[in-house]
């Protein structure tokens, strides 16, 4: 796992430095929810994925338009990663009429399905069936799409992880498990709520590759999750990837993060960032400089201004919307 | 008499019972160091251990499951899940399990567990953190359904809940957690099956649940300044369900009100419609009952649309006003 991944190379120089801009979206853009939550602007309850830009990133970095996703309450990563937009994103935070949801989802709910985002979910483990039948259809009707699910190392816990994974396998559907390890569920340390060292070694009881991957370093998880999509795409069946990674805030909005030690979060921070790591690699590589890099990150930075911006300017969803969009 | 707030009387009831009673323990999510969803089990690892306060991983069939058969053999387990509306994933343990196993077994085991869970809309959680859904278990025989209105009922009800030998469904309710009401130390019961008066009143009768008898209270409360007496009755138990109070007070109010925060189709209030439509209270009616409940939508993200989509004081008020005009009609 920890051998340098070389820079992948179908991918262009802009279309790199496009990922990091991608990724300081991500983090800008949950930096921002933080701060609003924090002055009590966005209610209900949000979690953030500063610190996992890279596995949101790198996944979505090899799919396609017509590719789908599964995402989850950590969600807001994929869904840029995907391609939304996130003027409206910010606008379903703000509950608008213009977001993704009119403003009836809000953060746990944003679904994006125009661009294969089959949307976050409030239920932990609550995508990964639906991934499955995602698939199927691909399968049942001849197209050539691949689905990505998403779920947390909590996540593997759930009956339908296992459920869910050996349909797929005993399908053989066009299906990439991608499992964000940030080494937590709520509170739950993944070395107390599972006996194994890595859950990509689970892949193992259903007969399917896994793959553990470096979930902080963008390019190891473009590699793996690149091998996975040519397996599915050519009738191969699915994958489960483990991308190890952590999270920079607490769970939600109110953590105290009595779980873990200030020195853990300091490693990570200090010595794991994927931004950090990414640029370290561009300018060692000579395909970005400092001055760039800077310049994309202040890009990104006023994007989500500017997101917050027509958020707010955004109408509230009238009254008469409550019962609309029940059925179909 | 010192004021502790809704949750800390449920943790005081878990508490007192496990210092009493070796077989009682709690599973659950993040009920360790974290102190669960919303903070009710703080503390009780530090003084429990981990053993007895036993942090599970994300996996409600297997801990619904687990709470079944150790109760089966001899443990008294409460189990706590975040959400109720998690209750969807640990259903088959409770349902075909746990509320079977005695009558399928022709009167032999019993499973004497509880399971506590957060229901209810107002915090902006949105369409999958915010439904209540008792009524599924209401359904159910061989369940018990418990859903307190305040600290002082939390606690004396959940102490019941706990010694009862049944499988029971215990809802406590998020905008209610911070409430504070007179509540004794020690051991104490409100019996399962009493409904409880809250409010005396001879015009009109308003049955509320959970969440809807705060708001029922303060709905009475500006209607006593027209003139209006209005009963407020909080069954406290759905099942058993004490019927008896109910039809006394609407044998002499003559007019029902009934209000919950859970869908109304297909809701609680219309059982408790119906059974005073079956009782001799219906002879009493002045009125037809008039029932109140959430709008048959999903909970919706945005606040407004939130507080539209569930019953509130104005809309009690206006129930009770229409009871009244109809008389004579
Ligand atoms: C079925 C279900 N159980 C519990 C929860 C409450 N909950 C929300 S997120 C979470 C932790 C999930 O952990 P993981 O899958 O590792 O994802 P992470 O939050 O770390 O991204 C829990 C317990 C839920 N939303 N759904
Ligand atoms: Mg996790």
């Amino acid at each position: 796992m920890n051998k340098q991944v070389e820079l992948p190379k179908a991918f262009s120089k802009e279309r790199l430095l496009e990922l990091a801009h991608q990724m300081w979206l991500i983090r800008y853009f949950d930096e921002k929810v933080d701060e609003f939550f924090a002055r009590g602007l966005i209610h209900g309850t949000t979690h953030l994925c500063v610190g996992q830009e890279a596995t949101a990133a790198g996944a979505c970095a090899v799919l396609n338009e017509q590719d789908k996703i599964t995402s989850t309450h950590r969600g807001h990563g994929h869904c840029i990663a995907k391609g939304a937009d996130v003027n409206r994103m910010m606008a379903e935070l703000f509950a608008r009429e213009t977001g993704y949801c009119k403003g009836k989802g809000g953060s746990m709910h944003i679904a994006d399905v125009d661009r294969g985002n089959l949307g976050a979910n409030g239920i932990v483990g609550g995508g990964i069936p639906i991934a499955v039948g995602s698939a199927l259809t691909a399968k049942m009707k001849n197209l050539d799409y691949v689905t990505l699910c998403f779920f947390g190392d909590g996540a593997s816990n759930e009956g339908s992880f296992h459920e869910g994974i050996n349909l797929a396998s005993v399908w053989n559907l066009p299906v990439i498990f991608f499992c964000e390890n940030n080494q937590y569920g709520m509170s739950g340390s993944v070395k107390e709520m599972t006996n194994i060292e890595n859950i990509g070694d689970r892949a193992a009881a259903y007969g399917i590759p896994g793959i553990v991957v470096e979930g902080n370093d963008l390019f190891a998880v473009i590699e793996a999750t690149q091998e996975a999509l040519e397996r599915a795409r050519n009738g191969g069946g699915p994958t489960l990837i483990e991308a190890k990674t952590y999270r920079w805030k607490g769970h939600s909005k109110s953590d105290a993060k009595k779980y873990r030690t200030k020195e853990e979060e300091r490693f990570w921070r200090t010595e794991k960032d994927p931004l950090v790591f990414m640029a370290n690699r561009l300018i060692e590589a000579g395909l970005t400089d400092e001055q760039e890099w800077e310049n994309i990150r202040l890009q990104a930075k006023e994007e989500i201004e500017a997101a917050v911006r027509y958020a707010e300017a955004s109408p509230q969803p009238s009254l008469d919307s409550l019962e609309t969009d029940v059925y179909a | 008499m010192r004021e502790i707030t809704y949750a800390e009387a449920v943790r005081e009831a878990m508490s007192e019972k496990m210092r009493e009673d070796q077989d009682v323990f709690i599973l659950g999510e993040d009920i360790g160091v974290y102190g669960g969803a919303f903070g009710v089990t703080r503390g009780m690892i530090e003084e429990f251990g981990p053993e007895r306060v036993r942090n599970t991983p994300i996996s409600e069939s297997g801990i619904a499951g687990a709470a079944v058969g150790s109760a089966l053999t001899g443990m008294r387990p409460i189990l706590e899940l975040q959400f109720s509306d998690f209750i969807t994933i640990a259903t088959d343990q409770i349902i075909n399990q746990a509320a079977k196993i005695r009558y399928m077994y022709g009167g032999k085991g019993k499973v004497p567990m509880v399971l506590r869970t957060p229901a209810g809309s107002g915090t902006g959680a949105a369409a999958q953190h915010s439904q209540s859904l008792e009524v599924w278990m209401a359904h159910i025989p061989g369940l018990k359904v418990i859903q307190p209105s305040n600290a002082y009922d939390a606690k004396g009800l959940l102490i019941s809940a706990i010694e009862d030998d049944n499988p029971v469904i215990f809802y406590e309710h998020k905008l209610l957690y911070g409430m504070k009401a007179e509540v004794p130390e020690g051991l104490y019961r409100v019996p399962i099956g009493q409904a409880d008066i809250k409010r005396e009143g001879k015009d009109v009768t308003v049955v509320a649940t959970a969440i809807m008898v705060p708001k029922a209270l303060q709905a009475a409360e500006t209607l006593a300044k027209e003139g209006i007496q209005v009963e407020v009755i909080d069954p406290r138990t759905l099942v058993p369900l004490d019927e008896q109070t109910i039809i006394s007070s609407v044998s002499k109010t003559g007019r029902l009100v009934v209000v919950h925060e859970s869908v109304k189709r297909a809701g609680y209030g219309a059982e408790i419609a119906s059974m005073i439509a079956e009782s001799e209270a219906f002879d009493y009616l002045d009125a037809p009952i008039q029932r109140l409940g959430g709008k048959a939508v999903p909970i919706p993200y945005n606040p407004e649309l939130e507080k539209h989509a569930v019953p509130q004081v104005e809309d009690i008020i206006q129930a009770v006003h229409a009871t009244l005009n109809r008389e004579g009609a």
